[in-house]
């Protein structure tokens, strides 16, 4: 079973590196970029076939390490195959 | 006063305002508060920006000497180092922020004491940092530690400032509550220094940096609080820096500094954007206009309550002269920065906020910045505690063991890993690496050098609060001394517990009262500082902390001197009394487990006696090599020179009176170990006895082990092994 985690800064935190995507397109002449958001994606294959237990196991990898839960959120996905 | 205003609203005691305080404010304004005016009281009155516990202590500090070009008060503390130029440098906390999140928290205090130097139109030139970790078997404290160092080295590295100092320690008082507390140091013109103070009536305040969010809204709330578990997991304060939008705004303000546009300039630190207008209307005695829909704003919806309190990194406040906003313009556009001007400067000495066509605050200044709440917090002196001498000590350990123990203890062991992250070299002009008594910087294109060292004993401190602040002074005095630079002023931070326990306050008056008496006595003024309190965690403080940020001025850096000899068969001179001190020693707490006695007494006319002949020696050229006596007494500072110098060296073991443990490894104060050539030597006694110092012979470098006496001789290899070895294990995951 897979399961896909992806991260991004809460609202309200400053992303540099967005910040510096938006700076650069602009640059380059894309006038119609209102908004830029970084998101980290983490594809994990487990050897579990439990959807459930796939769930409560990256959920507490996504507290313990994958994410920084004071300035990130995480939203979990679990792929059937994989 | 109506029936209603009698009753402190829920409202009040969310924002930290005590009872007395919500009256006072009601007083003030002859009304209730409307929600952004109290959250500006909540923050101007908070411990962090009003120093309510701390001010009437701290007025006793000496400020002024004949180099002190600018004391507190300002944004950094500014000294005559000769020739027009000035040297700007201040110390800062950003702890509870780095226990909460240590990459941003280290960062972000890293980011805000760089603006506070060059706010003041200094270059900055060099960092320094002064970490306390718990227990390193505590499970936070990898983590804590990584994320510190990261953080510091990730900051300081983008905007191209060595970070060339510091220390870092581990006692589990700090389990709950780390410290970050970072030094700048920026050098600037003497005729071209800026200061925070607001004039002009209708001159234009200018917002300039990056643009505001919400973030770290009431972060000066959050540092005036304790932690405790439950707080721990609400956490909407953490600011997140941008080092490269602080380096475009460093050579933006530097450019700006050239023009003729500026009146006045402050950093939005802690509570933001309220306490920088705040501040700086306060010190030029006006008052301010401003309309918030001007200010840049990140995000959509952002209300005026959110405005005023964010603690969005990377911005400051200005006032410019009228007329000028243009060409000031095109300095923050010419580096891609936010610039807007978003008030203006009145003679009603009221700030006036308004947003939408809407008045949301109007508030007199002087109350809410001048005259804040002041407190005499009860204070309750810390027990006595018996002196402690070497006779009385048991211990099984040869000293050989001792030693060994000692230099790769938590406190004492190499920091390679923590500074081998930072670039201590950007800029090119640091001439005294990490590792030494104290930093050394080129001051850019001259042949003079700035000296730089952070110090405090926290055990002596938690002791004998008075004697630990005076040890705390006096120790940064003999780091200076000890690379040629003649002291010339400190910063300081002071971090404590909860002020409103009486042992508590009672370790902040005791430290204070000691670090100023020391202060007087060595013409070693503060010129800037901070005050970091409730620093617990569920009623736990942490050990009572005055960290010294001292600077010192070195005239020819061809004459400065670091801690490795540089030739076998040099003449080891020790400067000072020796008596054996034991108590509160590193000796009785890493190798007999105890914590106790009394700390080693501070006699301040021996260490100006002693200081002022070291220096004397060092200049003269004499000097071969030179290192304060601190934690681990005699011992450590030689085995600490020979690591450095790849000699070995002798150390004689007098058999008198005094045991060899107090000799080895007692902690008097007042101390150097000197290394000089044989020829020079007897002339420096002689010099000592002409003017009262002690000093005599106690050995000779050479050889590639370091003997004690009659032990068996101990190779550098051994020794280096061990004073590298704890940190790497400890982050690798052993220890």
């Amino acid at each position: 079973m897979q399961a896909r985690v992806s991260i991004r800064f809460k609202d309200g935190v400053l992303d540099p590196e967005a910040a510096a995507i938006e700076g650069a397109l602009r640059g380059l002449g894309f006038d119609g970029v209102r908004g830029v958001r970084r998101v980290r994606v983490i594809e994990l294959d487990l050897d579990t076939n439990e959807p459930e237990a796939a769930w409560a196991s990256v959920e507490r990898m996504c507290e313990r390490l994958l994410a920084n839960p004071v300035i990130e959120d995480a939203s979990v996905e679990i792929l059937k195959e994989g | 006063m109506n029936a209603a205003s009698t009753i402190v609203p829920e409202a009040a005691r969310e924002h930290g305002l005590s009872e007395a305080e919500w009256h006072r404010v009601v007083g003030i304004l002859g009304r209730e508060p409307r929600p952004v005016e109290l959250g500006i009281f909540s923050v101007m009155w908070s411990e962090h920006c009003s120093y309510k516990s701390s001010k009437r202590h701290l007025a006793t500090f000496p400020t002024k000497a004949p180099w002190v070009v600018q004391g507190p008060g300002e944004n950094a503390g500014v000294v005559d180092i000769g020739d027009g130029q000035v040297a700007v440098f201040k110390m800062e906390s950003h702890n509870h922020p780095s226990f909460i999140e240590p990459y941003q928290g280290a960062a972000t205090g890293v980011g805000g004491i760089l603006r506070d130097v060059f706010t003041m139109g200094a270059r900055p030139v060099a960092l320094l940092n002064a970490l306390r970790f718990g227990a390193p078997e505590h499970p936070r404290t990898r983590h804590l530690v990584r994320g510190v160092v990261a953080g510091i080295g990730g900051y300081g590295n983008c905007v191209g400032v060595p970070t060339v100092g510091g220390e870092a320690t581990f006692h589990r008082s700090y389990n709950g509550n780390i410290l970050v507390n970072a030094m700048a140091v920026g050098v600037a013109e003497k005729d071209r220094v800026f200061y925070a103070k607001a004039s002009g009536i209708g001159n234009p305040v200018v917002y300039v940096g990056a643009k505001t969010g919400r973030d770290g809204i009431h972060g000066a709330t959050m540092a005036s609080a304790e932690f405790s578990e439950a707080k721990e997991a609400a956490r909407p304060t953490v600011q997140v820096g941008d080092p490269f939008t602080e380096k475009l705004l460093i050579e933006a303000c530097m450019e700006l500094m050239a023009t003729d546009c500026l009146v006045a300039i402050q950093d939005m630190g802690a509570a933001g954007l309220t306490s920088s207008s705040f501040e700086m209307a306060a010190r030029g005695g006006c008052g301010v206009e401003m309309d918030l829909d001007q200010v840049p704003v990140r995000e959509r919806n952002m209300t005026a309550y959110e405005i005023m309190l964010s603690e969005s990194q990377e911005r400051m406040l200005c006032v410019l002269k009228e007329g000028q906003e243009a060409e000031a313009a095109a300095v923050f556009e010419k580096w891609d920065l936010s610039f807007a001007t978003v008030g203006r400067i009145t003679d009603t000495g009221r700030m006036v906020i308004r947003m939408a066509g809407e008045t949301v605050a109007d508030v007199p200044i002087d109350p809410v910045a001048g005259a804040s709440p002041v407190y005499d917090r009860p204070h309750e002196p810390a027990p006595p505690r018996l002196p402690f001498y070497a006779e009385r000590l048991m211990s099984e350990e040869a000293p050989g063991d001792a030693l060994l123990r000692l230099l790769g203890c938590p406190d004492l062991c190499a920091k390679r890993w923590i500074w081998e992250q930072y670039d201590h070299m950007v800029m090119a002009d640091t001439v005294g690496r990490p590792g030494g008594d104290a930093a050394v910087v080129r001051v850019h294109g001259t042949e003079k050098g700035l000296a730089l060292t952070t110090d405090c004993t926290p055990r002596y401190v938690e002791a004998d609060p008075r004697l630990g602040g005076m040890q705390a002074v006096v120790e940064a005095w003999r780091n200076l001394i000890t690379v040629g630079a003649r002291p010339l002023a400190i910063t300081n931070c002071l971090n404590f517990g909860n002020p409103e326990r009486p042992r508590v306050m009672g370790q902040l008056v005791g430290a204070i009262e000691g670090m100023a008496e020391a202060c007087r006595a060595l013409d070693f003024p503060v010129v800037s500082g901070n005050v970091s309190l409730y620093n617990e965690t569920d009623g736990r403080a942490v050990q009572p902390t005055p960290n010294v940020g001292g600077v010192g001025l070195i005239r020819d850096l061809g004459r400065m001197t670091g801690i490795a000899f540089d030739a076998p068969g040099l003449a080891l001179l020790l400067v000072g009394e020796c008596v054996g001190w034991m108590g509160a020693s590193l000796y009785l707490r890493e190798v007999l487990g105890r914590e106790e006695g009394a700390p080693p007494p501070v006699d301040l006319a021996a260490e100006r006696r002693a200081g002022d002949m070291v220096l004397g020696l060092i200049e003269a050229g004499i000097v071969r090599a030179a290192h304060d006596l601190s934690d681990g007494g005699l011992a450590v500072a030689l085995a600490e020179m020979c690591m450095a110098s790849g000699f070995g060296a002798c150390l004689d073991v007098p058999d008198d009176n005094l045991s060899s443990t107090g000799w080895l490894f007692g902690e008097e104060q007042g101390r150097y170990l000197l290394a000089l050539r044989e020829a020079d030597a007897q002339g420096a006694l002689d010099l000592a006895r002409n003017v009262g110092v002690l000093a005599r012979r106690v050995g000779t470098t050479g050889g590639d082990t370091l003997i004690l006496g009659a032990e068996p001789p101990i190779s550098l290899d051994e020794l280096r092994a061990r004073h590298e070895g704890f940190l790497p294990r400890l982050m690798n995951g052993g220890a």
